[in-house]
C-alpha cells in the first residue's frame, strides 16, 4: 500500500490487515506510556483546505503516537489565500520534509490527483475529498462495528470481518463522504448496508449502489439493524432546498427519543449507535440518544486514533 | 547457488537440511531450562515469562507448565505472556510492512518483576534489543533474563543469553528452523524439530 485514497479499491485483505494492525495500535492508548517509536525521524504533513476538528487531531495524535514529527497546514491563514496552487503547497511541504501527506480538499479527487502526479513522492492519506471519499471515517467506523459484532458473536475480531452483520446508514447520503466510503468498505467486509434518506437527498445513480434504500427510518428499524449509523446534515454544502424543514426531517429522518424507546421496546438491546460528528443535536439525532449507552460516538473517536496510527504506519514502513 | 542470484527468493529450495533437535531433545532441553530458570531465581516469586512471537510464545508457554509442574502454586496464565516487539524493530523502513502480534502481560505488570524473555533463536541481537526497548515502554522489572532454544552466534550486538537449550555453530548463510507443533506441521502432521537447512 503506497496512498490510501478510498475505500472503494480497497480489498478485504487488505483491509482486515489495517483493522488488526489498528488493534493493536489501540492497546498503546491503554498503556503508561503511551507512544510507541515506530516512525521516529519520520515527518507527516496535515494539509487542510476544509475545516476539520477531530480528524485533524487525530491524525495529529496518531503521528505523535508513533514519535513521527507533525506539521500542520490550515489553508485558512496561509498562503492559499494569496493564490498559491495545491501543487505548490504540497511540494513546498515535501521540500520541508514530510514525507506523508494527509489531505483534506473540497474537490472530489484532490487527494487522488496528488498521489497520480509527479508532484510529490511522498505518500497520500485521503482524510476527505469533496463529496467523493472519507475512507479512515469508514476505517473507524468498520472497526468500531467490528468490535461490537465480535463481542456480539464472542469471538477475537482479529482476523475477521463484519460478515453478516446489518448496518443501517442514515441522512444526507447525496453530500456525505462518509456513507460512500462506508458503503465500499462495509460490503467488502461482508455487511449488508440499507441507506435510509429523503429521496432529495440521495444522489442519482444510488439505485445502482450495493445496498438497499429505504426511505422509511422506522421501517428500517423495525427489520432489527445490528447498528445505526446517523449522518451529519451538512448545512454547509446545501444550496437548495431539500427538506421543508428541519421539524420535519428530524421527525421523519432523525433519531429521536421516541425511535430509541422503540429499540428498548422491541428488546434490541445490541443494536448500536454511531455518528461521525460533528452531530447536530436535536436535529439528525436527539440528545437522549446521542447520550444513550447505545451510542459509540466517543468510542469511535479514540478507534479513529488506533485506525490512523496503523494507516500510517502500513505507508510508512517497509520498502516503497 | 547463491540465494539472492535465485529466481523465486521467497522459497529456495535447501540444498542440504540437517536435525540439529529433535521433538524428544526440545522436550529434555525445556526441561532444563525450565529448572534452570526456577534455580536462578531461587524459586518461582515475582517471576514473569514473556514469549517473542511467533515461536517464543509456545516455548514460553511449555516452560511455564513445567514451572506450574515444579510448583503448584504457580498458575501458567498468571506466570506467561507474550511481547510483540515489531513497533521497536531498527529495520522497519526495510522489506515488507510487518503487521504486530497482540502483547499480552499477565495481570500484576511487569514492575520489580523478574521478567525472562523467551524466543527461539538468539542470532543478530536485533530482536533482544527491541524487546529490552518494548519492555521499558511497559514497565520497570527488577532483572530482565534471556532464554533460547537455539543460539546460533553471529551476533551484532552486546547481548548475551543466560538460558541456553543449545549453542549452534552456523555460517551464515545457513538458516536455522525452529518447527513446533502449536504452529508448524509437515505434511499435516503437528512437527517439533529444530533443523539447519543450507543454501550454500
Amino acid at each position: 500500500m503506497k496512498h490510501l485514497l478510498s475505500t472503494y479499491d480497497l480489498g478485504r485483505e487488505d483491509a482486515v490487515r489495517i483493522l488488526d494492525v489498528a488493534e493493536e495500535m489501540a492497546t498503546v492508548g491503554t498503556r503508561e506510556i503511551k507512544k510507541l517509536p515506530a516512525l521516529r525521524g519520520r515527518t507527516v504533513a496535515t494539509l487542510f483546505f476544509e475545516d476539520s476538528t477531530r480528524t485533524r487531531i487525530s491524525f495529529e495524535a496518531a503521528a505523535k503516537r508513533l514519535s513521527a514529527d507533525v506539521i500542520n497546514f490550515a489553508a485558512k491563514g496561509s498562503s492559499v489565500s494569496k493564490g498559491e496552487s495545491l501543487k505548490d503547497t504540497a511540494q513546498t511541504l515535501e521540500a520541508i520534509g514530510a514525507e506523508a501527506v494527509v489531505i483534506r480538499h473540497g474537490a472530489s479527487g484532490a487527494a487522488a490527483r496528488l498521489a497520480e502526479t509527479d508532484w510529490i513522492s511522498s505518500a497520500v492519506v485521503n482524510a476527505g475529498d469533496g463529496t467523493h471519499e472519507h475512507p479512515t471515517q469508514a476505517l473507524l467506523d468498520a472497526f468500531t462495528l467490528r468490535q461490537h459484532w465480535a463481542r456480539v458473536k464472542g469471538v477475537d475480531p482479529l482476523g475477521t470481518g463484519l460478515d453478516g452483520m446489518s448496518v443501517v446508514i442514515v441522512g444526507d447520503v447525496l453530500h456525505s463522504r462518509v456513507a460512500r466510503s462506508n458503503l465500499w468498505l462495509l460490503k467488502t467486509l461482508g455487511a449488508d448496508v440499507t441507506f435510509v434518506a429523503p429521496p432529495t437527498l440521495l444522489p442519482i445513480g444510488a439505485d445502482a449502489w450495493p445496498c438497499t434504500i429505504n426511505y422509511d427510518l422506522d421501517d428500517a428499524l423495525a427489520a432489527g439493524p445490528d447498528a445505526v449509523m446517523m449522518l451529519r446534515v451538512q448545512a454547509e454544502r446545501m444550496n437548495a432546498a431539500y427538506f421543508p424543514s428541519t421539524a420535519e426531517y428530524s421527525r421523519r429522518w432523525g433519531f429521536d427519543d421516541a425511535r430509541l424507546a422503540m429499540l428498548d421496546a422491541r428488546g434490541l438491546d445490541d443494536t448500536i449507535i454511531l455518528h461521525p460528528g460533528p452531530m447536530n443535536r436535536g436535529l439528525e439525532i436527539s440528545a437522549g440518544a446521542a447520550d444513550s449507552p447505545r451510542a459509540v460516538v466517543l468510542q469511535q473517536v479514540s478507534n479513529g486514533v488506533a485506525v490512523r496510527m496503523a494507516v500510517l504506519y502500513l505507508l510508512l514502513s517497509g520498502d516503497h | 547457488m547463491n540465494p539472492a542470484d535465485s529466481p523465486d527468493r521467497s522459497t529456495p529450495v535447501p540444498t542440504t537440511s540437517r536435525t540439529v533437535l529433535t521433538g524428544s531433545d526440545i522436550e529434555r532441553v525445556l526441561t532444563r531450562i525450565a529448572h534452570e530458570i526456577i534455580e536462578a531465581n531461587k524459586g518461582t516469586e515475582d517471576l514473569v515469562l514473556l514469549g517473542i512471537p511467533t515461536r517464543g510464545y509456545p516455548l514460553a508457554q511449555r516452560l511455564g507448565q513445567r514451572i506450574a509442574a515444579a510448583d503448584p502454586d504457580v498458575k501458567v496464565d498468571e506466570l506467561v505472556g507474550q511481547l510483540d516487539v515489531t513497533m521497536y524493530r531498527d529495520d522497519l523502513r526495510h522489506g515488507t510492512s510487518r503487521t504486530p502480534a497482540p502483547t499480552r502481560i499477565p495481570g500484576g505488570g511487569l514492575d520489580d518483576k523478574v521478567v525472562v524473555l523467551v524466543d527461539d533463536v538468539l542470532y543478530s541481537g536485533r530482536t533482544i534489543r527491541a524487546a529490552l526497548d518494548a519492555l521499558a515502554d511497559i514497565g520497570r522489572p527488577k532483572t530482565v533474563r534471556l532464554a533460547v532454544l537455539v543460539d546460533r552466534g553471529h551476533r551484532e550486538l552486546p547481548i548475551r543469553a543466560d538460558h541456553v537449550g543449545k549453542n549452534l555453530p552456523t555460517a551464515t548463510s545457513e538458516k536455522v528452523k525452529v518447527r513446533l507443533a502449536e504452529l508448524d506441521a509437515l505434511d499435516g502432521e503437528p512437527v517439533n524439530e529444530v533443523v539447519i537447512e543450507d543454501h550454500a
